[in-house]
This record gives structure tokens, C-alpha cells and sequence, in this order.
């Protein structure tokens, strides 16, 4: 395949970034779209031109590191796939492919495609756990049973990877989904329950703080979700946070 | 006597690490809070770590080269973790645990750690829940369990083919409640470039801030490393990209022995290779051997056949396949150890039947398990088990529900549909079992500095069973670790914060900058990557799955021609104060370039096949194990634990002795 | 610890969203049902109209809130939209929602606007001129001279007649057009909004949102036409 690549370049967090056109040439359709950026960036080497800077690292979809807006949709224009799973087949010889950052007030640009997402960091710094000692017997693991829809649906909620496609996609930058998913995780866990509370409040009063924007129940975020994270999940939270704040006596 | 002293406590397995823990010195709390640990690495056994050590009141300080802890490669493992529940009421014990773990890793790993791993096993399993990790469940809201490779009962707990996922978050979820609480000071973005030894103590590391280029100087009173295994020594492999060797060989050069370089574990499925771009190989979970059955074509004509396109998998009749796991091994079957059954597709495909282009791959088949699963969901409905569109749908429908992501990754990778068409699946490198030598505390050679997880080597022996990865590297981190490093730390109480101006830094920081002035400077013609791939391709043909004299010598020789020509000749553009990936890349393959010739040194210098390591000189000849791997217990009972010596082939060997007393030692039989 | 103020926080804010819409909601059906009656009895109409018109309950608490209501719903929309913005800096080169998300769904504040602009004519059309008869002029018997029985009939078929009547009610079926598109997300989004959620009842709940975005806007815009077409002649 022959294709023309527009990427976004940005020398540091400070520079005032571009698009730059390469071509590219013989790319395989069943190799990974990051083999191909691995293609480019060789050949850019070997051209003495610095190559793009991309974030990645276990290229099979689970570690949540990369992060690309290709043709104008987060993770490319497969579904329930990361960048790093997508492949060259679902892309057409000649086509052109832009890729951008992922964009939100929220994920400053380091370099190139690279952003900065320790805001979700800081999220779950606020609240994300359950608050308890390493001691090894607090109790045995199935001293307290769940029923298996509820365990089933926790575990679908933590799936969740924290790559940041659902604030890319979000035409609002809203961090809801990601938010939402480790509230819902351990609101429907009896070991999670108890400080369900305050956690909705801490995380979500941290990320208004950290500036995402807010949910306006477009849908997007759950369409490009590689994970396919549920809106079930935003509705929990909506539903904690409110009995959070107006029926609990936490503050 | 060896200069390796494993300090294993005295006293019958069983009570050791009781006793031992009843007698480790206890750090008071007041005390704790002057006292700094250095973590450097955020998987499961560094996260871990971090989390209970910043609990117990140490300051920590976590690094990780990722952009978030949460990122680390621990994150990726499928299957499950192994624990000595006995909720399956299938007769397992400490014990058994204990057991399969030490024949798993063919009687070469170090029998009181692995006592010590089964002992704590379910106490990681009732500390996930607690933290709100949600393992799979059955009807009853009680655990479910499901079986791994090597072991004849049911003790891997798993969430669904995320169980690393949900592990890591766990940890990441207890770490985040002490950042939030200041008392780990997590560096992201950060990777280490040197151990910093202060009167023979380890007593800091030199870090480079990945997205300014700083180069940092830390200070602490001890300094853990776990920062996983070596596989990218391979250049393919199924660990991350950013994997590396580079902080446990750093603690190498500087006085950290290393052990056992050559056991590596070769994963029989894994989706084989499509081209030559290819960066990456991808796992499925040994998880599937459960319900899949491997076989290749009976007949070479029907192998050349389908290679050719001109046949496919279900087009062969039942009579022309041969499920050589099944002919090979009937005890065990499709759930032979890793190394039996990466070794056995090899040999089928060395004979000419292999089924893809490469000829590099063999069939993982559900068919069976689809039609099995499918009548009994009819049966249990009340509905026409004869109806076969019936059956399938539904036998579909379970498969879907057990391993729907990883059939769903599998389809997005290779276009083709798993339900309909067998797997294609291949061995590929995915663990290394050697690593850094520690003693029973987890200390490695150099006094202050310990290795947890992967990084080093004790539990696994030669080989390593499916869903013990995750056992250890908790174990380790949670529940040794922490306790072991209250020993040393005790006696640092009044040492007072350790000053970064030491000469001690200075030097250890100009001699980083020196090697990264000099990438930055080289002006070479080849990529990284070239070198990387070069490596990788000796690796795999002369040091992979099967081994012998003649081509580790070649090995040995070949690598030290890539390392100097890697130096001459690597070109790294961009600059040293910014973000710079090809920078990092090139001073990570630097060290693959040494440690890939000292993991053919030793594995030249055992002259026997042992779990992941094949010597095609040690085989079984004659009689029902014919073809086999021999161990050799007279000269190789012991771990290979190299001292460095500046080039990897001056690299002097000391042997630590491995005692039996529990377990007899016997010819590792899966048939 | 943060302390979250339950306006200030997004979530907070989706709740006065989505609470002042739902009050919106249940308005514009009784505003249906007041204007249907105008095609079915006339005689029913007047006395509704007049009703409401001088009730002092509704005249003097229930507009204010309704005022308010509205008033709370557009700020708060403007506010939130604003702050959206601000979550973005940088735009994107090329942006695909289309691949992901409804027209409608990224588009409630044009449309809320449109309805707006639509408010205002109608504000100016009804409200206005009733404020003045009551207020400045001080009529409140609902009587005109000239017609038997109460004015307000008589009145709508009025501001109905004629070609203006015809170019009028165009114009009214534009704004129903984007006032259903601005229902059919805006719905079934107030219950996502205040945490309602369920597997079973929810797919029920959008179905509703659904039939009420087309057949509200529907039947008002049918009213409209019956008085701009039947009524006038």
C-alpha cells in the first residue's frame, strides 16, 4: 500500500506545532498501524530527519499508552481496538491518513503525538481504592459472595484501559467514562461500598478541578472506547455523586 | 564454599518462613519515617512493593518509564494467578502447589522460596479481593477457578482474560492511596540509568526525566529493583516495547550477580509471525489449551497443501490430523508445561508440517470444544441436541463467554474468525525465568539492593508454570519483601538522609551523561532497531528453543561483532534535553547487546536440557521418553550466578548448590 | 479532601440541566393539551385560557417559575457550553463525530438557540401583547368588545389569518422541527443525567423520548396549520 501521512508536529509542550506530509510506500495490509509509523520512522533515521515521537508500549491493546487520533477519530476507524491494534487493512492504497494528538485541555502535548495524562493520575490519586492494608488475611476471599451480574459488571467497568480516547473523542473533553468506570468498579463491590461516598465526591470533584469539560450524553466516548466501557457506568456515577452530595453527610 | 550465601533459614520447610519472619528485626514507626526506599518499577512486584512499604510507613520513592504506574507489562498477562485455595475441593495444598511449581521448573529453583510462594499464595488471592479486584465469579457469588498448564488441578482464579489487568490496578489502586497521601513520590516518565553503591550499600540511582532529559540524582537507604524480565533480548517477543534488562544489568556491572541468563520460556501460543515489519508478538493465553486441541496435518502433502492455500484446516477429515500432544503425552495432553509443548510444536514444524506461509505455525482447535459445549447447553435447555446449526450456535456462545477477547484480538490481528477456523498459533518468548540473584530476603549480591518479580530469579527454576508470574510477583511484593528489607533497614535507622552531593553520584551521574552524549554524538548510518533486529534473529536461531555447542559458540562471536558495530555505527538523532524515544531505545539495546552474550555463555555452559533450556547434547535416547529432554542432577544441580568482570565473556561463574530435601528428585514426566 | 460543591460541580450542573428540562417537559404538554383544545371546543379553550390567564396562583408563582425555569435552562446551557469549549483549546484538523455520535446529540445548544430565537417571536406574538391588555391596561375580564364570549379564540385565529397567518406558521413549524430534534436527545439525556438508568426500563424510557420528540412538535405544528388553513376561513 502507498499512503500519505499528515502528522501533527510539535518539537516540545511549549512549541507552536504543524502538520508535516510523508509518503509512505509498500506498507503491508496486515501490519499494525504502529509497525507502519515504525516503518516511517526508520526510514526518517536513515533520512536524518527526527522521528515522530508516538506513545506505546505493549502493542496488544491493554497497557492504555497509545493515544492517536487518526482521520478524525480516536484509536482510528476500527471499533473496540487501540492504535496499536489496529491494522492496515482497514485502510485503502492512496488514502490519506491524518494524525493528530489527542486534544483536551486536560492532556497537554509533550512532543508530536505524545500528551501528557497524569490528569488521570491525579484522578484516581483522589479516591480510586479501597482503603485497605496490606495484611494478607483482612478476610478470606469468599468469606463475603457477589452475586456473579454484579462481580461480572464490575469487572466490565475495570477494564476500563485509561487511555483517554473517550476525553479526545468527547467533543466537550468530558473525562466522564473514564471517571465513571472506577467509580462503578467499586460501587457495585460490597469491599468498595463503604467509602462509595466520598470517593464520588474526591474523584469528581478532582476532575472538575484538573478542567475536563462536561457530559452532554452525546454516546461518542462509548463508541470509541476500546474497551467499550458502558454509559451505564456514567449513569451510576451521576446517581452516586448525587446521593453523595445531597442525601449523604460526607462533604 | 561458595561466596553465595542464600541464607535460607533453618528448620523444616514448613516452619521456615514463620520462623524466619518471627525473628526479622521490626523497624519502630517512628523510624520509618527517616528512612528512604527506592522502588524502580511499577508491575505487579514493584507496585506492590511500593504500596505496602509506603503502608508500613517507609518514604518511597516509585519510578517507572511509562507514562503512569498503571502501564506496566504485568498488565498484559492473561490467564490467571495460581493460589492454594482448595475451593474446588480437588485435593490442592500448599504443598501440591509447592510441588508443581518446583517439577514445573525441572528441579532447579531454589526449594525454600518456592515452599514460601505456596504458602502466601492465598493470601494474595484474600488481599485482592479485599482492594476490590473482581475475579471471576460463579452463580453462587463464590471465586471460580480454571486450570493451567503442568498441574492436574483447579487453582488459577481469573478475570476473564484480564487477570494481569485487574492484579496491576489493584496494585495501582493501593499505590494511588499513598501517593494521595504522600507518602510514595511517584516518578513517571522517568527510567534508571545507574545504581549509585555508597561504601559497597546501595544507596541511590541515577534517573533520567525521559521528557526534559534531566538527569536526577536519588538517594535512598536501599534501593529495589523490579523491573522485569529480559525477552527483548529476542527483539520479538510478547513483552512491551519499552521492556528492557537495562536497570538489573546496570545493578549487574555493579557488583549484582546474574543468574540462570538462559532460562527462558518460549509460550506455545502466541499468533505467529506475518512480516518482517513485525515489532511485536502476540500471546494467547495459555488459558485456551483448556478447551482448544493442537494438531497439525498428519500428512506432509495436506501441510504443503495448506501452506499453499490450496487446502484448508476443515478440510481435513478427523482421521488425517495428528494431535501430537494428545499421541505424545496422554496424561496430560493439550496441558503440557509451556516448555514441552513449545518444543513439541517446533519439532512438527521442523518436519515440514507446519500450516501458515512461514511454515511456522500449528492449529489451536475449539471445534470440539464448541460441539461438547453446545449439546450440553441444549441438553440443559431442553432443546434438540442432533440439531448441529443448534449445537454450534450455542457451544459458540459458551466459547464467546470464556475467551471472547482474546478470540476478538486474535480475528482483529489476523482477519480470520476462530470459531469458524482453527487458531493458528506459534511458540515465541515470553518470560525469562533466569534474572537477578537475590538470596531468601530477596538481596541481590550488592548489600542495600533487592530484586523482586521477574527481575530475579528464584522461584521458577528452569521453566515456569502458566499463572505463577502473578503469583510471585505479589508475593514478592506484598508479602516478602516488605518484611525481608525490615533486616537490613533496621540497622539503618541512624544513617540519616543520604546526601545526593556524595563523589559517589557525581560520578555514577557523568558517566550516564558521558553514554548518552556519546549517542547523541556518534553520527552512525543504521537505526537502533537494526542492531535490535540483528540480535534478535542470532537469539532466536542459535539460543532459541533448542541449543547446541556449536551454534552458541557462533552466537557468542556473532554478538560481540554486532556489539562493536553497534557502537561504530548507530545513529540516533534529536537531542539529549527533550523527549527522545531513539535514545532510549539505544542505550536499552546497549545492554541487551551484553547480556545477550553472557545468556549464551550460559547457556553454553550448561551442557544439559533443563525446563526452557534445550540442549540438543541432553536427550533422553531409547525407551518410553525417547527424544526428551535429559537433566543432568551430578553436574547441574546448581543456579549459575555470573559476576561481571567488564566484558560478558570474562564473566566469572559461581555456583550456588541446590538442596532437595523435600522433594525427590525425578525424571519430569508428562506422558 | 475536595469539597465539591454540588452547583459548582459538572455533575451538579447536569442535574439543574436536566431537572429544569424535565420541568420544561411536563410544561410543554400541558401547553399541548391547552392548545388542542383550541381545535376540539373553542368554548373550552376560552375558559382554560382564561383561566390561567388570571389565576393568581399561576399568574404570580407558577409563570415566574416557568420564567425561571426557562431562564435557568439556557443559562445553565450557555455556561456549560463555554466551559466545553474551554476543554478543547486546540481543535482537531479533522474531526470524524459523525462516525460516533447523532447530529443532534452535538448540536442541543444550536438548537436550544433556535428555540430561543423562536421564544421571542412567540413572546412577542402572545405574551407580549397579553401583558400589556393586563397589566398596562388593567383588563383582566378576558372580554373584547365586539365578540361573544372570552377574547383569547377569537384572537388566535386572528394572529393566524391571512397570508401572515400562512408565512407565521412556517415559521412556527421551523422552531417545532428543531424543538423535536432539541427533545428527541434532550429526553431520554434527563434521566441519564439525573442517574436513572436500568436495564430493564430504560430501553421503555428512550422509546417514549422518542414518540414524545415527534409527536409534540407534530401536533403543535398541526394545530398551527389547522387555525393558519381551517380556522381563518
Amino acid at each position: 500500500m502507498n499512503l500519505t501521512l499528515k502528522i501533527w508536529r510539535q518539537k516540545d509542550s511549549k512549541a507552536k506545532g504543524a502538520v508535516e506530509t510523508y509518503p509512505i510506500s509498500d506498507i503491508s495490509p496486515d501490519s499494525s498501524f504502529l509497525e507502519m509509523l515504525d516503518v516511517l520512522n526508520e526510514s526518517l533515521v536513515l533520512k536524518g530527519i527526527v522521528p515522530v515521537a508516538f506513545d506505546h508500549d505493549c502493542r496488544e491493546g491493554i497497557c492504555g499508552m497509545c493515544s492517536l487520533y487518526i482521520n478524525g477519530e480516536a484509536h482510528g476507524p476500527d471499533r473496540k481496538v487501540t492504535t496499536c491494534q489496529l491494522h492496515m487493512r482497514m485502510f485503502k492504497d492512496g488514502d490519506t491518513i491524518t494524525i493528530e494528538p489527542f486534544r483536551s485541555a486536560g492532556f497537554p502535548v509533550v512532543k508530536d503525538l505524545v500528551v501528557d495524562r497524569s490528569a488521570f493520575d491525579k484522578i484516581q490519586q483522589a479516591g480510586g481504592y479501597v482503603s485497605v492494608n496490606t495484611s494478607g488475611n483482612t478476610q478470606d476471599a469468599n468469606a463475603i459472595p457477589i452475586p456473579k451480574r454484579d462481580a461480572d459488571m464490575a469487572f466490565d467497568a475495570a477494564t476500563c484501559i485509561g487511555c483517554g480516547a473517550c476525553v479526545a473523542t468527547c467533543k466537550n473533553g468530558s473525562a466522564m467514562l473514564f471517571v465513571s468506570a472506577k467509580v462503578s468498579q467499586f460501587s457495585l463491590l460490597p469491599q468498595g461500598k463503604v467509602e462509595a461516598d466520598r470517593r464520588a465526591l474526591n474523584m469528581v470533584g478532582k476532575m472538575d478541578e484538573l478542567g475536563f469539560g462536561n457530559c452532554t450524553n452525546t454516546g461518542a466516548c462509548e463508541v470509541e472506547c476500546p474497551k467499550g466501557i458502558s454509559l451505564d457506568n456514567i449513569a451510576r456515577m451521576n446517581s452516586d455523586f448525587l446521593k453523595a452530595s445531597i442525601i449523604s453527610e460526607e462533604k | 564454599m561458595s561466596v553465595l550465601d542464600s541464607k535460607v533459614p533453618e528448620g523444616p520447610i514448613k516452619d521456615k518462613w514463620t520462623n524466619h519472619k518471627n525473628n526479622i528485626d521490626v523497624v519502630n514507626p517512628a523510624n520509618k519515617r527517616l528512612i528512604d526506599v527506592i522502588v524502580v518499577g511499577t508491575g505487579l512486584a514493584g507496585g506492590s512493593a511500593a504500596a505496602s512499604l509506603a503502608e508500613m510507613g517507609y518514604n518511597v520513592k516509585a519510578f517507572c518509564y511509562q507514562d503512569s504506574p498503571r502501564r506496566a507489562h504485568s498488565i498484559a498477562a492473561q490467564g490467571g494467578i495460581n493460589a492454594a485455595k482448595n475451593y474446588q475441593n480437588d485435593g490442592d495444598s500448599t504443598y501440591r502447589l509447592f510441588y508443581d511449581t518446583v517439577k514445573g521448573g525441572d528441579y532447579r529453583s531454589r526449594e525454600a522460596n518456592v515452599y514460601r510462594l505456596a504458602e502466601v499464595s492465598a493470601n494474595i488471592i484474600d488481599q485482592c479481593v479485599a482492594q476490590g479486584v473482581p475475579f471471576a465469579r460463579d452463580y453462587g457469588g463464590l471465586l471460580d477457578n480454571r486450570s493451567f498448564g503442568g498441574v492436574l488441578v483447579s487453582r488459577t482464579f481469573y478475570a476473564k482474560g484480564q487477570t494481569g489487568q485487574q492484579l496491576l490496578l489493584g496494585a495501582y489502586s493501593a499505590m494511588n492511596r499513598q501517593i494521595n497521601k504522600g507518602k510514595i513520590r511517584m516518578h513517571n516518565r522517568h527510567e534508571m540509568m545507574d545504581l549509585v553503591k555508597v561504601d559497597g550499600k546501595a544507596r541511590g540511582i541515577i534517573a533520567r526525566n525521559l521528557v526534559t532529559g534531566e538527569i536526577e540524582r536519588h538517594s535512598a537507604h536501599a534501593v529495589v529493583i523490579a523491573t522485569g524480565g529480559y525477552g527483548n533480548v529476542f527483539f520479538l517477543s510478547t513483552n512491551a516495547m519499552g521492556s528492557n534488562v537495562s536497570a538489573a544489568w546496570k545493578i549487574h556491572k555493579k557488583g549484582a550477580f546474574f543468574a540462570n541468563p538462559c532460562y527462558t520460556q518460549i509460550h506455545p501460543t502466541c499468533i505467529p509471525r506475518s512480516g518482517d515489519d513485525q515489532a511485536k508478538l502476540t500471546l494467547m493465553s495459555e488459558s485456551l489449551r483448556n478447551d482448544g486441541r493442537i494438531w497439525v496435518p498428519g500428512i506432509k502433502e495436506d501441510a504443503i497443501a495448506i501452506r499453499e492455500g490450496k487446502k484448508k484446516a476443515i478440510d481435513l477429515p478427523e482421521e488425517d490430523r495428528d494431535y501430537y500432544l494428545e499421541r505424545r503425552y496422554p496424561a496430560f495432553g493439550n496441558l503440557v508445561p509451556r516448555d514441552v509443548a513449545s518444543r513439541a510444536a517446533k519439532e512438527r514444524c521442523d518436519a515440514g508440517f507446519g500450516v501458515n506461509n512461514t511454515g511456522e505455525a500449528v492449529y489451536l482447535d475449539f471445534a470440539a470444544a464448541i460441539q461438547r459445549y453446545g449439546k450440553t447447553e441444549a441438553s440443559i435447555n431442553g432443546l434438540n441436541t442432533e440439531d448441529e446449526a443448534l449445537v454450534i450456535k450455542l457451544g459458540t456462545a459458551v466459547i464467546e463467554s470464556k475467551y471472547g477477547n482474546l478470540f476478538q484480538m486474535y480475528e482483529k490481528i489476523t482477519d480470520e474468525n476462530p470459531y469458524v477456523l482453527p487458531m493458528k498459533i506459534y511458540p515465541a518468548v515470553h518470560y525469562t525465568m533466569g534474572g537477578v540473584w537475590v538470596d531468601y530476603n530477596l538481596m541481590t549480591t550488592v548489600e542495600g539492593c533487592y530484586a523482586a518479580g521477574e527481575a530475579n530469579f528464584s522461584e521458577h527454576g528452569a521453566n515456569r508454570l502458566g499463572a505463577s508470574a502473578l503469583m510471585q510477583g505479589l508475593a514478592d511484593g506484598y508479602f516478602v519483601l516488605p518484611y525481608t528489607i525490615g533486616n537490613y533497614l533496621a540497622k539503618e535507622i541512624r544513617t540519616g538522609e543520604i546526601p545526593t552531593e556524595l563523589p559517589e553520584f557525581a560520578e555514577a551521574e557523568a558517566a550516564v551523561k558521558k553514554q548518552i552524549d556519546f549517542f547523541i554524538n556518534n553520527n552512525g548510518t543504521k537505526t537502533v532497531d537494526h542492531f535490535h533486529r540483528r540480535l534478535g534473529k542470532v537469539m532466536w536461531d542459535k539460543v532459541g528453543m533448542s541449543r547446541n555447542a556449536k551454534g552458541l559458540n557462533e552466537a557468542i562471536a556473532e554478538i560481540k561483532q554486532i556489539r562493536e558495530e553497534f557502537y561504530k555505527d548507530v545513529r540516533v538523532l534529536g537531542t539529549a534535553d527533550s523527549l527522545n524515544p531513539e535514545l532510549e531505545k539505544a542505550g536499552r539495546v546497549a545492554d541487551f547487546l551484553e547480556l545477550g552474550e553472557l545468556f549464551a555463555k550460559d547457556a553454553l555452559d550448561r551442557n544439559e536440557s533443563c525446563g526452557g533450556h534445550f540442549r540438543e547434547e541432553s536427550v533422553e535416547v531409547g525407551g518410553e521418553q525417547d527424544g526428551e529432554a535429559l537433566r543432568d542432577d551430578v553436574n547441574y544441580r546448581y543456579v549459575a550466578a555470573w559476576e561481571y568482570k567488564g566484558e560478558p565473556s570474562d564473566a566469572v561463574l559461581h555456583k550456588e548448590a541446590l538442596e532437595f530435601n523435600d522433594i525427590e528428585l525425578k525424571q519430569r514426566s508428562y506422558k | 479532601m475536595s469539597n465539591s460543591g454540588l452547583v459548582k460541580s459538572s455533575i451538579g450542573r447536569k442535574l439543574v440541566m436536566a431537572l429544569s428540562g424535565l420541568f420544561l417537559l411536563v410544561f410543554l404538554l400541558q401547553h399541548l393539551i391547552i392548545n388542542l383544545l383550541s381545535v376540539i371546543s373553542p368554548t373550552s379553550f376560552n375558559e382554560v385560557s382564561h383561566f390561567m390567564g388570571t389565576n393568581g396562583i399561576i399568574q404570580f408563582a407558577m409563570q415566574p417559575i416557568l420564567i425561571g425555569g426557562i431562564v435557568i435552562h439556557y443559562i445553565m446551557g450557555i455556561v456549560l457550553t463555554i466551559q466545553n469549549k474551554k476543554a478543547r483549546p486546540i481543535a482537531y484538523i479533522v474531526d470524524n463525530q459523525k462516525a460516533n455520535s447523532t447530529w443532534i446529540s452535538r448540536n442541543m445548544i444550536f438548537t436550544g438557540l433556535t428555540i430561543l430565537a423562536f421564544l421571542v417571536v412567540h413572546f412577542i406574538d402572545f405574551w407580549i401583547p397579553e401583558v400589556v391588555t393586563k397589566f398596562i391596561n388593567q383588563d383582566w375580564s378576558g372580554l373584547e368588545d365586539g365578540i361573544e364570549g372570552f377574547r383569547y379564540h377569537h384572537e388566535l385565529v386572528g394572529k393566524f389569518s391571512g397570508t401572515r397567518g400562512i408565512v407565521k406558521a412556517s415559521v412556527y413549524t421551523i422552531a417545532f422541527t428543531f424543538l423535536g430534534l432539541h427533545l428527541a436527545h434532550g429526553f431520554a439525556s434527563t434521566f441519564q443525567s439525573v442517574g436513572f438508568r436500568h436495564g430493564k426500563y430504560t430501553p421503555t424510557l428512550v422509546k417514549i423520548g422518542k414518540a414524545y420528540s415527534v409527536i409534540v412538535p407534530l401536533l403543535f405544528a398541526l394545530i398551527v396549520w389547522f387555525h393558519a388553513l381551517v380556522s381563518a376561513h
